[in-house]
């Protein structure tokens, strides 16, 4: 990988360098906008221990579910996992542990930790269980609660378009978390339906610059939907 | 008589202005998309990262990467927008988003609000709720007004943990409408058919009941 070259041809390049015990942080919303191939590769790696930082832990055998089956998860931070019996029965065993964490916190999180800010204060969550044991502060007569930002050893996100650069763009709301996910990881890897050529990416449409994105790597996703629903047309 | 769904939705869907930026939560409250007043224009904000929801797609239309925050298959209007989730919170967080309605378990005199969590059975999650009910301007809660044993779900205090404290300004049970304001629930509007003594006597929390209390009306 000369210069500005991040592409990488394989997935074994694509998460080289992921260890036990790491901070994974994935973007994706349910099912939708996922890094497939990262998260396969990531089982394929037996990779143990891992903390995984994303608004949702994939259903039963698809997405951040399929690292559920071979325990390789320790703890979990989202905003919501009710679409996984498997998720349950581990957490239930005592098997993963989870820190349920309000989504739009969720965001600023891992907005501010690829920011440079260690901690803000929002309303969300005051009053509440997820407030205990954190610092509060009364700013103009309301309350707040401090949250630490969060950042990680690799971030995982799915882009649509993507150029050699690590400039990403996004499609339709599969941008989710992926463009905060992105900032955040000190190895960034972008999985995305196409490569195209510098210059082809307006500048000023670009999501996430590339400036963020260490790797590079085109996928073949199944974009797997979690609850179809149609109208008559 | 109760309200269904539907009559909740229905006059939930009265509290809408024209321009109004609006949230609505899983259930009861995605009705009330469909019953949107004639003449008035709102814009649907789905907390994924879009504003400007639009109805479910055709067999045609259905796109993998274009789903709500109930991760359904959904359209976006002509106008919408799609943004993060950063942004989509910054939105709701900064009081950009003018009526948010939303489930509860519990609702008390206070304004509190709790709908994420029963002690005892499993958590799957908060997800947006606690920042949409810290952050909106407006917050409608839908719920029906006793649990299936008679027991109140309006309360003086909450008993299950909070999804956020002194946010809720009004609600809309299958018997009542109420405003929540001074540490107490004011009686609206009743159901049709619904007597001031019964939401009386399945409203645990401090009620106040001014005057003659009006029927709900249906157009």
């Amino acid at each position: 990988m000369a210069g500005f070259n991040k592409v990488v041809h394989s997935y074994e390049d694509a998460m080289a360098g992921l260890q036990d015990g790491m901070t994974v942080i994935a973007g994706g919303f349910g099912l939708c906008g996922i890094p497939e191939g990262l998260i396969a590769q990531i089982k394929k790696m037996k990779t143990k221990d891992l903390t995984v930082v994303s608004n949702n832990c994939g259903v039963d055998g698809f997405g951040l579910g399929i690292l559920l089956e071979d325990r390789q998860i320790k703890k979990m931070v989202a905003s919501y996992v009710g679409e996984n019996a498997l998720f349950e029965k581990q957490l239930l065993s005592g098997e993963l542990e989870v820190e349920l964490t309000p989504q739009g916190t969720l965001a600023e999180k891992m907005r501010a930790g690829g920011a440079g800010i260690p901690a803000f204060f929002t309303a969300t969550g005051y009053g509440t269980p997820v407030a205990e044991g954190k610092e509060t502060r009364e700013i103009d007569g309301r309350h707040y609660v401090l949250e630490p930002a969060i950042t990680g050893d690799f971030a995982i996100v799915r882009a649509w378009k993507a150029d050699r650069y690590g400039n990403l763009v996004f499609r339709h709301t599969s941008m989710n978390f992926n463009p905060m996910a992105a900032t955040a990881g000190k190895i960034t890897v972008a999985e995305v339906e196409e490569i195209v050529e510098p210059g082809e990416l307006e500048p000023s449409q670009i999501h996430t610059p590339g400036i963020y994105v260490q790797r590079v790597i085109k996928g073949n996703f199944e974009k797997r939907i979690e609850r179809r629903m149609v109208r008559q047309g | 008589m109760a309200l269904s769904r539907e009559q909740v939705a229905m006059r939930v869907a009265q509290e809408l202005q024209d321009g109004y930026y609006v949230n609505l939560g899983i259930g009861i409250p995605t009705l009330v998309a469909n019953y949107v007043p004639a003449g008035i224009e709102v814009m649907l904000q789905s907390e994924n990262g879009l504003l400007g929801m639009g109805p479910y797609p055709t067999e045609d239309e259905i796109d993998a990467d274009m789903i709500n925050a109930g991760k359904e298959t959904v359209t976006a209007i002509k106008g919408a927008a799609i943004f993060s989730s950063a942004e989509s919170f910054a939105m709701i967080r900064g009081g950009h988003v003018d009526l948010t309605v939303l489930g509860a378990f519990e609702v008390d005199q206070n304004g509190n609000i709790a709908s994420w969590m029963i002690p005892g059975k499993l958590v799957k999650g908060m997800g947006g709720a606690m920042d949409l009910v810290a952050g909106a301007q407006n917050i409608v809660v839908t719920m029906t007004h006793a649990d299936k044993y008679g027991n109140s779900k309006l309360l003086t205090d909450c008993t299950l943990p909070l999804t956020g404290v002194g946010c809720v300004k009004k609600i809309v049970t299958d018997l009542a409408v109420l405003e929540v304001r001074n540490g107490a629930f004011h009686l609206l509007e009743r159901a049709p058919g619904i007597s001031v003594e019964e939401i009386q006597q399945k409203t645990a929390g401090k009620l106040v009941i001014e005057g003659d209390i009006p029927e709900m009306v249906f157009n």
